[in-house]
């Protein structure tokens, strides 16, 4: 129930929720655009973003190259226009996959309990031991980075928290009411998992997914900084700033605007990620 | 009388002018700052340049090269190459000795031979030592080896590092101190490694050449050419390889020009675009002159070196002795290109801007190793001048092991980016005779020809300089022809040193040549640090 | 506490067993040999110098086998010998290294625990605050930003700009010659930015986190209680309401070991480090395979003791852990 005394659905009360928090919008507005813009992207590039100009090496910005040019004289602002189709790519794609996997995995560990749950959740374990980026490297490196390989490994090594939560919320949801209805109806395990428990523990799976998009970009960008993310004559954020770390000094707008939009993305998506938690959280409103 | 002592007078004065010059001090310490660090101080067992560099100081060979690239005496005073070239004789200079006193003796020579063709040592290089047949020290200053053919290569190989017999025969070299501490009979002592951070090195006493005049060296090892460029003008390094950005704009300030001279000369090897001449596209000439005619060399030069190359015209290094100027050259010509491509069968008969042939659209993909940022950059400017006249190419970087197992050695793949490193002598056997067109071999393109083979095979065997020039410079007219490489550039190497460094003279052979005569006036000596 | 510890260790050993068998699998999903680096394209090369380099390294043998004799070896901690010609064992070349990581990710924790912990209270009790919403802000552009171009950014203006400190390696030149005192300094100084930039992400995420733990922990109960009997409020603070609120946060500590181990090799390839991080990834681009998985198995023993410490803080401070 709202102060005001009127009755909202659970969906509308989620958006009311989440539009009174300047922030969590905030982050709406930057995701919203980021995707306008990868999605059109094309539209928004002044040049063409392989043009070579050897002419041009390097050049600070000026009114042709709001963000200068690049190692081999390519206009950089139309160059992260096409980057952020790769780290939306990237992010999205990822997230996905260690969602996908996280929920599939917790589930069934949350569901079955006995054995099943126990080898789950020695897996994970064992998973999260792992320095994170020595998997990811050691993988990435063994195999070749292309897109989809990162984004197979970024996936395939981020699940684990989605796992745990998915499990921890199946673990009190199958003891509802409505799961012990629907066994009783003679309804099979699977039907019971996904059409019944599942819709209802979304909703930290949201919030971990949004931050995993956040934490995917960040990683990517870690790699191709490494030189083992995305490979030219591609764009992404990443790889510009990659030559911007080989020309530290004499092109700081190679560093400055990817670095900037990598945070006021990864910005973006925490504040949006943060507003859906508070928003879901019953004891804050 | 007065005229005596007036010219005596004159001559002192002269001299005392001339003093200041001719006096070199000794003392002081130089700092170099490297990529990589070394993997072990026994050289012949690694294959990095890093390895092989760190530990140099410390070791002779039984030759080394002059200032001009030719071979003269180190540890051997002379040697004789007997009339048959079957065998050559050297005679060990007397009265060198290892740096822990013991003398050096042919009995050294002939245990590193040992050393090399023995099953048990990890090396790469044991190929041209193991031509030799029979090798012998009849006395403790003769050396003597003997070839079942004349093998002109072989006396390049005798450059060979020489270890210390008396601490490695009969040991396991991946388990001897001499990894981590190497003793040799160089103009420099090995103090310490510190893995991952640095080299140190202290100035021989007793080298038979003299003490050289710098008092310490140290490698330090800085992964990243950004941060050792920020430690270059901290003032933590003294020299370094600058890359051409740093060369061209980040030098030429105030500050760099009181503090550091820069150097450039043409370093040893090559960069080039290589076919596999086994797909029936590249396998015709016309089509290799045509993609070569295709790409702006010159352009590549200017945008990925920024000037600072020359353009390569065959697999020998321009301005040395074996290298044949009057080669067919292909300047960038894509009417040419074009032309060619359609006297192969090759039109845009379907206005996509696309070459093709019988339905197929002209693409390919030119796979490189990762890591070498010139190499990418350079990718995409070719990609860029193809496209231009009509070819589709796609980049694909790939990790070197991997390159070299999957894609080299089983022959997959289309055309690739690479450089080969030259070593001074000219015996490009490996690279370019049929015999060595197999997996995992040095032929990767499969290029074979009967003519270049009989001209491979002669100048090996043919110790005769003017000789061996001759068949060499045939051998380059027809692979400028042939065009199994479009060959692409040669770099300079651009080397910084600090300003009060003294002695270097740039020569064919690059600076380090003389490094034992690089001195710092007293005046200005960095303290050397004490163990 | 005895049990418990005995308990813990045992649980760990079927984990440590997973972790040695996914560290081999992942090595060799790879194609291209350790061979591959040291022989090929190297004009100097023969067939005969290659093959004979692949039986000296067992190479040739099918895998299963390569798995459980390397399994049995680990059993004696023997990790074997690296690839690279130096053919040094690799428990000694990671032993080498290791130090310095450690050091490093420690005092990183220490700074996040002495900077994060007051910011979290603080931020708590002033809860709506200037300073609480100026911190939030603060943690969430930290979240956000990526470490290695504030590294790079400070680097420039500490390091060249105002040349305050020095930017690689982790000691000075003249080092050995400083006193004692000399040194501890010098080290200081080189360690200080690494450090820092390395707290820097998980400063934002604990700060936050002991915040919101202080938040739960002040609206109990007992808290409640202990107000209305009339103690101080410095008392119900520090007391009573940090001690149940700083337990997760340790636990927290022990979790993000990986993080740090993780985010070493950025760090360390930066600031040209020494340690771990450099080595692990050195020895993955040269497919130096017993290196890697023995980074990856100490990389991730050294995540277990983390827990393990984690939890025995835990059982430390909570009695209630203990007899479970």
């Amino acid at each position: 129930m709202s102060a005001g005394g009127e009755y909202r659905g659970l969906g509308a009360q989620f958006a009311h929720n989440l539009g009174g928090n300047r922030l969590a919008m905030a982050g709406l507005v930057v995701v919203l655009i980021l995707l306008v813009v990868a999605l059109a992207a094309p539209l928004f590039c002044p040049h063409d973003p392989n043009a070579i100009d050897v002419e041009a090496i390097l050049l600070p910005p000026s009114p042709s190259h709001p963000f200068g040019t690049d190692e081999l004289g390519r206009d950089v602002f139309s160059r992260m226009v096409m980057g952020s189709r790769v780290s939306l790519e990237v992010g999205l794609v990822s997230a996905g996959v260690a969602t996908v996997i996280g929920v599939i995995l917790g589930a069934l560990a949350g569901f079955y309990g006995g054995w099943v749950e126990s080898a789950i959740m020695r897996f994970t374990d064992m998973m999260l031991c792992f320095p994170t980026f020595f998997l990811i490297l050691a993988v990435i490196a063994l195999l070749e980075p292309s897109i989809i390989n990162i984004m197979a490994v970024i996936g395939l090594t981020s699940w684990m928290g989605v796992a745990r939560l998915v499990r921890a919320e199946f673990l009190s949801l199958k003891q509802r009411e409505y799961v012990v209805a629907a066994r009783s109806l003679g309804a099979g395990d699977l039907r019971i998992i996904f059409r019944h428990i599942l819709p209802n523990a979304m909703a930290p799976v949201l919030v971990a997914a949004t931050l995993g998009v956040a934490g995917a970009i960040l990683t990517e960008s870690g790699l191709s900084f490494l030189g083992l993310g995305v490979q030219p004559p591609a764009a992404s954020w990443g790889n510009i700033l990659n030559q911007g770390k080989a020309n530290i000094e004499i092109a700081w707008w190679l560093s400055l605007f990817p670095g900037l939009a990598i945070l006021v993305t990864v910005l973006g998506y925490n504040l949006l990620g943060e507003g859906i938690r508070d928003a879901l959280d019953p004891r804050l409103h | 009388m007065i005229k005596t002592w007036a010219v005596v007078i004159l001559c002192l004065a002269v001299l005392a002018l001339a003093a200041p010059a001719l006096a070199v001090d000794d003392g002081g310490s130089l700092v170099i700052g490297r990529i990589g660090d070394a993997t072990s101080m026994i050289p012949m067992i690694t294959t990095d340049s890093a390895s092989h560099e760190m530990s140099g100081l410390v070791y002779n060979g039984l030759l080394k090269y002059d200032k001009n690239i030719n071979l003269v005496g180190d540890l051997a005073e002379s040697w004789q190459v007997s009339p048959d070239g079957l065998c050559i004789t050297f005679k060990i200079r007397k009265g060198v000795r290892w740096q822990d006193g013991k003398p050096y003796t042919a009995a050294d020579a002939l245990f590193n031979w040992r050393f090399m063709v023995d099953t048990k040592t990890p090396t790469a290089y044991s190929g041209d030592y193991m031509k030799v047949t029979k090798a012998e020290a009849p006395d403790e200053h003769t050396f003597v080896v003997h070839y079942k053919e004349p093998f002109a290569p072989a006396l390049a190989s005798w450059t060979l590092a020489q270890m210390p017999r008396h601490l490695l025969e009969g040991k396991d070299v991946r388990a001897s101190k001499l990894n981590r501490h190497p003793m040799g009979t160089g103009p420099y002592k090995f103090l310490r490694w510190d893995p991952g951070a640095r080299v140190m090195l202290a100035y021989n006493p007793d080298y038979f050449r003299g003490r050289p005049h710098i008092s310490q060296v140290t490698y330090r090892v800085i992964p990243d050419m950004a941060t050792m460029f920020l430690e270059l003008k901290a003032g933590g390094l003294d020299l370094m390889d600058l890359s051409a950005l740093q060369y061209r704009r980040q030098t030429n300030t105030p500050f760099f020009k009181k503090n550091f001279v820069k150097y450039t000369y043409l370093a040893s090897g090559y960069t080039y675009l290589g076919y596999n001449l086994a797909d029936p596209r590249f396998a015709d000439r016309r089509i290799r002159q045509a993609l070569t005619y295709a790409i702006n060399k010159k352009e590549i030069i200017k945008g990925v070196l920024l000037g600072l190359g020359q353009v390569c015209t065959g697999p020998m290094k321009p301005g040395t002795y074996w290298y044949n100027p009057n080669v067919k050259r292909y300047p960038y010509d894509p009417a040419k290109a074009k032309e060619l491509f359609a006297q192969a069968g090759w039109r845009d008969t379907d206005g996509d801007g696309v070459l093709d042939k019988d339905g197929r659209p002209f693409e390919f993909t030119i796979l490189t190793n990762q890591g070498n940022s010139y190499r990418a950059n350079t990718g995409v400017i070719i990609q860029h001048r193809l496209a231009q006249v009509g070819v589709r190419v796609k980049l694909r970087t790939v990790e070197w092991a991997a390159f070299i197992k999957e894609f080299i050695n089983k022959g997959r793949f289309e055309a690739i980016l690479l450089g080969w490193s030259l070593t001074p002598d000219p015996d490009q056997f490996d690279i370019w005779h049929s015999s060595k067109a197999k997996p995992g071999q040095l032929n990767v393109n499969g290029y074979k020809n009967p003519e270049v083979d009989r001209l491979l095979e002669a100048q090996r065997r043919a110790f005769d300089r003017a000789q061996r020039k001759a068949l060499l410079d045939r051998f380059q007219e027809i692979i400028a022809e042939d065009q199994p490489y479009t060959f692409l550039y040669v770099a300079q190497a651009l080397p910084i040193v600090a300003a009060r460094i003294r002695g270097i003279a740039p020569a064919p052979a690059g600076i380090s040549y003389n490094f034992t005569d690089w001195w710092v006036p007293k005046a200005l000596q960095k303290p050397a640090m004490t163990r | 506490m005895l049990t418990y510890l005995a308990k813990r260790l045992a649980m760990m050993v079927p984990l440590l067993i997973g972790i040695t068998f996914i560290s081999f699998l992942i090595m060799h999903l790879a194609p291209g040999s350790p061979t591959d680096l040291a022989t090929d394209l190297n004009p100097k090369m023969s067939e005969i110098a290659k093959e004979r380099l692949t039986k000296l390294y067992g190479l040739d043998k099918p895998l299963p086998v390569q798995y459980w004799n390397w399994l049995k070896r680990l059993a004696v901690l023997d990790f074997g010998r690296s690839f690279a010609p130096d053919g040094q064992p690799v428990l000694n070349k990671i032993a080498d290294r290791l130090p310095i990581t450690v050091t490093i990710n420690l005092l990183s924790l220490a700074l996040v625990l002495v900077i994060a912990v007051p910011i979290g209270i603080y931020s708590a009790t002033h809860r709506g605050s200037l300073f609480d919403q100026g911190t939030t802000v603060f943690v969430f552009v930290g979240f956000a930003t990526p470490t290695f171009w504030l590294a790079l950014l400070c680097m420039i203006l500490f390091g060249v700009i105002l040349g305050w400190l020095p930017i690689s390696g982790i000691k000075s030149l003249n080092h050995d010659q400083l006193s004692a005192w000399g040194q501890l300094a010098d080290y200081a100084r080189h360690l200080t930015l690494p450090v820092i930039l390395s707290a820097f992400t998980s400063l934002a995420g604990m700060s936050r986190y002991m915040r919101g733990n202080m938040l739960e922990v002040i609206q109990q109960d007992y808290i409640t209680t202990a107000r209305a009997k009339g103690l101080s409020e410095r008392l119900v603070i520090y007391s009573h309401a940090l001690r149940n609120a700083l337990m997760p946060v340790i636990t927290i500590l022990g979790l993000s070991v990986p993080a740090l181990i993780g985010g070493s090799v950025i760090f360390e390839s930066i600031f040209a480090i020494p340690g771990m991080g450099k080595l692990f990834y050195d020895s993955v681009m040269a497919r130096d395979y017993p290196v890697v998985m023995g980074g990856l198995v100490i990389g991730a023993v050294l995540t277990l003791v983390g827990n393990l410490l984690a939890d025995l803080g835990y059982a430390l401070a909570d009695p209630r852990v203990r007899s479970s």
